[in-house]
């Protein structure tokens, strides 16, 4: 909308794919509001000239309800109202459900809030504090976790936010539109400084992207730091591929359907995969004894993530493996997971038509 | 006993605020079932909690309500339906205004709380004795994903520890009823703080017969009694 | 009629009929508790004011300049605890539901006059706590609580907070066990249900809500004090507790509270606007319905507070269209009492001055709960200045302004004297401008992206937030006239009759201020109740 100086505006910048269509429901639901509160406002001021109390005057007579319509007016006003606001409802529900939803192709970035600050971890291996870069045209989903108490990633720019809890992962995703350098905010109270756990995202140019992205950090992508603290943990021992050993397999297996001992099951996503690693009897795969340790206070929560897209890294049934943002990236990884590399994810220019991004149309 | 009626405490007992014996009347027992839908909206929160954290992780719930002392719980709950058939009995010899008996019951009614309350207090002390309380000294020997375990045991001292408060409030209530019973200060006309005291006793009652099958019971099957 | 400067004969009442301290805080008499209430209510109103002044002070520049991060947040924690659990909640209900209910259905008392006392003391006890943790060095966990952070980091007084809050609980309990009893088993002959003023059945929906509700945050906070001290791991992800199921306790309780503060607010409106309008309030079983249909409903949408904190999207669905259902029933009384004044003769007395200034600032807070009530609009504005807007058009334009008008109303009733005519509509007319003036730029900081409970704020928030400090002020200044010329009014002001605005309802019946007894003799109910053509018509004063 208006992107005038910042010295006065009424509209955010609008800089992803949602900031429209959050506009439209918004401005809808402001003229609709308008007009109630100045019809109410209308009659309360008519009402109170119009019926003044002059000297004199007897008491007035009941208003028959009847007379006037009173069941009418009754219904008349329930209705009309709930019929607009019904709308209202729809519209609210279709963006929350594509809000949901992020699509298959969007880049995974990870980010771990602590008080003060927002930590972030892009699977090339790239960190960043407070910062985030990000392609525009592209879609980026974030997988949200805290160190501490309940944060709340929030870009006002892009109309959405999302709860950012400890000991769970939450995730929220966006296309940016727009190149710019928009407000990260933490929504939700998180003690002293929670009005200084903000920072900015950059939204890059795909050049500029993949410049930004090859300076690196020199530490090798969060694949590769997974599988080494894999190693170093012991989990090689046991979860060996195939799953002939004392543990499951783990190759193809996120995203996967997960029979479990006691007759129910649970999908392999990075909530199962962490609460089996500092939980390993809470959740028991069919056919496996309950002989895993747990890591509960060996691993960080940088680490946990850094393990979780190793574990995605050994591929997906469906044929797209995560974690391959940068197609000329290669990783020894890659020749020992099932690939069935998804270029046309991987290629995909910036330009990428918005259609064929936003319906994620590889579900 | 009956003739220990003393006519003029009858006037005494209309509070001046009402029109009539029955209004009084009618309006304690309103009070007292509405007091009584807050105490179950009270401990809906816990059970809420029970149900949540069951259903999230059922392999420590189960075998952390396998440590529970099914002989000493199920004891309790038999006490428990003895003191509110004593309880009853209490109300019912007040109606007929039998001074003697309305003592009598409500003294045994006192001794099987007590009775109640000190098999809790060595089931709480056997916890502590085996480290199956929440905390720094916490370790449960044996539990299924023992990570959980803990939240078991929170919801077991908090639903039983409110429980028995409710019990300890009672006991003194009792206390207090029974010293007002035997200097005859009811009458078959007037016996309101009786009955409502045996509202409020069923209801704690009732509470427990919720709490034992869901902390003692509901898993047994997976390891059979022991 | 007001009489001219009265020959002061004092006639017996309740005010009169015993004197002392003592004779206070030991009384069973619904009326003294009521003006006991009144009394403890507007100092932590007061108290909660001078918090609110802080922040806006605070926010007058984009940095932190006047206070640290750390009371910062104290402050504003401090002026929702206040607030909310000592102002809202029981101001209306404890002051004047406490002293009207009996009055209105013709009773002497309530049914249980000692628990009623105890309630007060209950509500002081609670009220000792929080000031405790006031004086000690605060709380910072916002008025929400929010687990892990209140159990696990927060470096304030979470437990003594809480234990505060916990206590108060049981006052608002009693309380609306005493008025559910009261109006069940008390009401005077002929008084049927369909008799009943709609302020009863305001206060009869609210009372349940206070019996249904406060014990759930009751032992949710007990549940967070015992999480605090003793880290039992209730909701603390470390033990694979759930913090996001404290929120559903918590808003369980606290959304429904928000109907707790506003139904008996609506209760005095619709007194009010049938009063200065000589009419029957329109459709009266709808607005008597409307008030248990909001209760009802009210339970059922605490998950809207949730939108973002991870709850699957289906259950988000359920609880946004139950929130576009339970706006239908105060949507439905906003029209009646607009409807009310139609051929009705319409006396702008200060009173009905802030009962339309409630329906104006009512409609903006309803409406924009409809904003809020939508996913994907709430996705963007949850936990902004939108919020913070919302929810104060809904609590100070409609419970605050509701409690005014209702102060004023009976105000002549509770203490028998009128107040300045000038005053009182001057300082209707700066509570209506500056309330607006404060809060309605912060629906732009809001849609803006401006983060609540921000201490520090980026410079292009400025505009706004100057406005709204400003408005503060006007505010501030409109608050503080009624307490000069109320309180002049309790010596100075005319003596009041029995029924100085030409009401209808029982309480005007008997003498200002009621005699201990509250009538001389129990009254018979024979008609429908808003009956103006019973009202002699010397006393309505045209003003």
């Amino acid at each position: 909308m208006t992107m005038e100086p910042k010295s006065f505006q009424l509209f955010p910048e609008s800089a992803s794919n949602f900031a429209p269509t959050v506009d439209g429901l918004y401005t809808y639901m402001v003229v609709v509001s308008a007009f109630f509160s100045l019809l109410v406002a209308f009659l309360i001021i008519f009402f109170a000239i119009k019926y003044r109390a002059r000297p004199g005057q007897g008491v007035p007579k009941p208003v028959d309800e009847h007379s006037i319509g009173g069941m009418i007016l009754e219904i008349a006003w329930s209705v009309i109202p709930l019929g607009l606001s019904l709308v209202m409802f729809a519209w609210g529900a279709s963006i929350m459900f594509s809000e949901s939803r992020p699509p298959k192709d969007a880049i995974n970035i990870y980010v771990t809030g602590k008080r003060w600050m927002w930590k972030i971890q892009h699977m090339e291996g790239a960190r960043e504090i407070n910062e985030l870069h990000v392609p525009v045209g592209r879609n980026v989903r974030l997988t949200m976790t805290s160190e501490d108490v309940i944060h709340d990633f929030f870009v006002p720019a892009f109309r959405t936010k999302a709860d950012v809890l400890p000991g769970r992962y939450t995730t929220e995703w966006f296309r940016p539109t727009q190149v710019g350098t928009y407000h990260i905010f933490c929504a939700e109270y998180c003690g002293t400084k929670h009005s200084g756990m903000i920072g900015w995202v950059h939204v890059l140019s795909a050049e500029d992207y993949d410049k930004w992205l090859a300076q690196g950090s020199g530490e090798g992508s969060m694949a590769e730091g997974g599988e080494s603290l894999f190693n170093q943990l012991g989990c090689a021992n046991c979860h060996v591929k195939g799953g002939h050993g004392r543990a499951p397999n783990l190759y193809g297996a996120f995203g996967t359907k997960v029979d479990l001992s006691d007759g129910t099951s649970v999908r392999f996503d990075e909530s199962y995969t962490r609460e089996s690693i500092l939980y390993p009897q809470a959740k028991i795969v069919a056919g496996y004894d309950k002989i895993m340790p747990t890591f509960k206070g060996l691993i960080s929560d940088e680490g946990m993530l850094k393990l979780i897209e190793y574990i995605k890294s050994l591929g997906d049934p469906n044929g797209v493996v995560p974690g391959r943002n940068l197609p000329s990236e290669p990783s020894d990884i890659q020749k020992t997971g099932p690939m069935a590399a998804p270029m046309s994810e991987t290629k995909a220019p910036a330009t990428v038509s918005k259609t064929s991004a936003a319906t994620g149309k590889q579900q | 006993m009956a003739s220990q009626v003393v006519p003029h405490e009858e006037v005494v007992t209309l509070k001046h605020h009402f029109a009539n014996d029955e209004q009084q009347l009618d309006a304690s027992t309103i009070g007292m079932w509405v007091f009584l839908v807050t105490e179950i909206m009270f401990f809906g929160g816990l059970f809420l909690a029970y149900f949540a954290y069951r259903q999230a992780y059922p392999a420590a719930f189960a075998s952390a309500s396998n440590k529970t002392n099914l002989w000493l719980g199920a004891a309790n709950t038999t006490v428990l339906i003895c003191s509110s058939l004593t309880m009853a009995m209490a109300v019912h010899s007040a109606s007929l205004g039998k001074r003697t008996l309305l003592v009598l019951f409500l003294i045994l009614t006192l001794i099987l709380g007590g009775v109640f309350l000190g098999v809790k207090a060595y089931e709480y002390h056997d916890k502590w004795v085996h480290h199956e309380v929440p905390g720094a000294h916490f370790d449960c020997e044996g539990c299924d994903d023992a990570g959980h375990a803990p939240l078991f045991f929170s919801l077991y001292f908090g639903m039983t520890g409110l429980h028995a408060t409710h019990m300890l409030v009672g006991f003194v209530i009792l206390s207090i009823i029974i010293v007002q019973a035997s200097r005859g200060k009811f009458t078959a006309k007037w016996y309101t703080p009786v009955e409502m005291f045996g509202l409020y006793w069923h209801f704690v009652d009732i509470v427990w017969i919720f709490l034992f099958p869901l902390l003692y019971l509901i898993d047994r099957s997976h390891t059979g009694l022991k | 009629m007001i009489t001219a400067p009265a020959p002061v004969k004092e006639t017996k009442n309740y005010l009169n009929a015993q004197t002392g301290l003592k004779s206070w805080l030991l009384t069973g008499d619904h009326k003294r508790i009521a003006v006991m209430y009144l009394i403890v209510v507007t100092a932590f109103f007061a108290l909660g004011g001078v918090f609110a002044s802080l922040i806006r002070l605070e926010l007058a520049t984009p940095a932190g300049d006047l206070m640290e991060s750390n009371q910062y947040n104290k402050v504003f924690t401090m002026h929702g605890v206040l607030m909310v659990f000592f102002f809202l909640i029981p101001s209306i209900p404890a002051t004047l539901g406490n002293f009207l209910i009996p009055l209105m259905i013709g009773a002497k008392d309530l049914a249980f006059p000692k628990i009623n006392l105890l309630s007060w003391y209950i509500y002081m006890l609670g009220g000792v706590f929080t000031l405790y943790v006031l004086l000690t060095g605060g709380v910072d966990t916002g008025w929400t609580f929010y687990t892990p952070f209140s159990t696990s980091y927060s470096n304030g007084y979470v437990v003594a907070a809480g234990l505060g809050i916990f206590i108060n609980g049981f006052s608002a309990i009693l309380t609306g066990l005493n008025f559910i009893v009261t109006i069940h088993r008390m009401r005077a002959p002929g008084l049927t249900w369909f008799r009943l003023p709609l302020f009863v059945w305001a206060h009869y929906a609210t009372s349940a809500i206070m019996i249904l509700g406060t014990p759930v945050v009751a032992v949710t906070l007990f549940l967070l004090v015992l999480e605090r001290g003793l880290h039992i791991g209730f909701f603390d992800p470390a033990y694979g507790g759930d913090p996001v199921l404290f929120q559903h306790l918590f808003w369980f309780y606290s959304h429904p509270a928000v109907y707790i503060m506003i139904l008996p607010s609506m209760g005095v409106i619709s007194e009010v606007i049938s009063t200065f309008s000589s009419k029957k309030p329109f459709g009266y079983t709808f607005i008597a319905f409307s008030s248990v249909a909001i209760a009802v409903f009210g339970f059922l949408v605490w998950g809207h507070h949730l939108f973002v904190a991870g709850q699957s999207i289906y259950a988000g669905l359920v609880f946004s269209i139950l929130s576009y259902v339970v706006a239908i029933p105060s949507a439905i009384k906003v029209f009646n009492w607009a409807a009310t004044m139609y051929k009705g003769r319409v006396r702008l007395e200060t009173p009905m001055l802030y009962a339309l200034g409630f329906i104006g600032l009512f409609t903006v807070g309803g409406l924009t709960g409809i904003f809020l009530s939508s996913l994907g609009m709430d996705v963007h504005l949850t936990d902004t200045y939108f919020v913070v807007a919302h929810f104060h058009y809904v609590m100070v334009g409609g419970a605050l302004l509701g409690y005014l008008a209702g102060l004023h109303f009976w105000w002549p009733k509770i203490f028998g004297r009128m107040y300045s005519q000038v005053w009182s509509k001057v300082s209707a007319a700066l509570v209506f401008v500056g309330f607006n003036l404060t809060f309605f730029p912060q629906f732009l900081l809001g849609y803006m992206g401006m983060p609540r409970r921000y201490h520090v704020y980026p410079p292009e928030f400025q505009v706004f937030n100057v406005l709204s400090s400003a408005g503060a002020s006007v505010l501030a200044l409109g608050l503080i006239l009624p307490a000069i010329y109320l309180t002049w009014s309790l010596k100075h002001g005319a003596i009041a009759s029995a029924n100085p605005w030409g009401a209808t309802g029982l309480e005007w019946q008997t003498s200002s201020p009621p005699i201990s007894e509250n009538f001389e003799v129990t009254p018979v109910v024979t008609t429908e109740a808003y009956d103006y053509s019973t009202v002699p018509q010397e006393v309505v004063h045209v003003g």
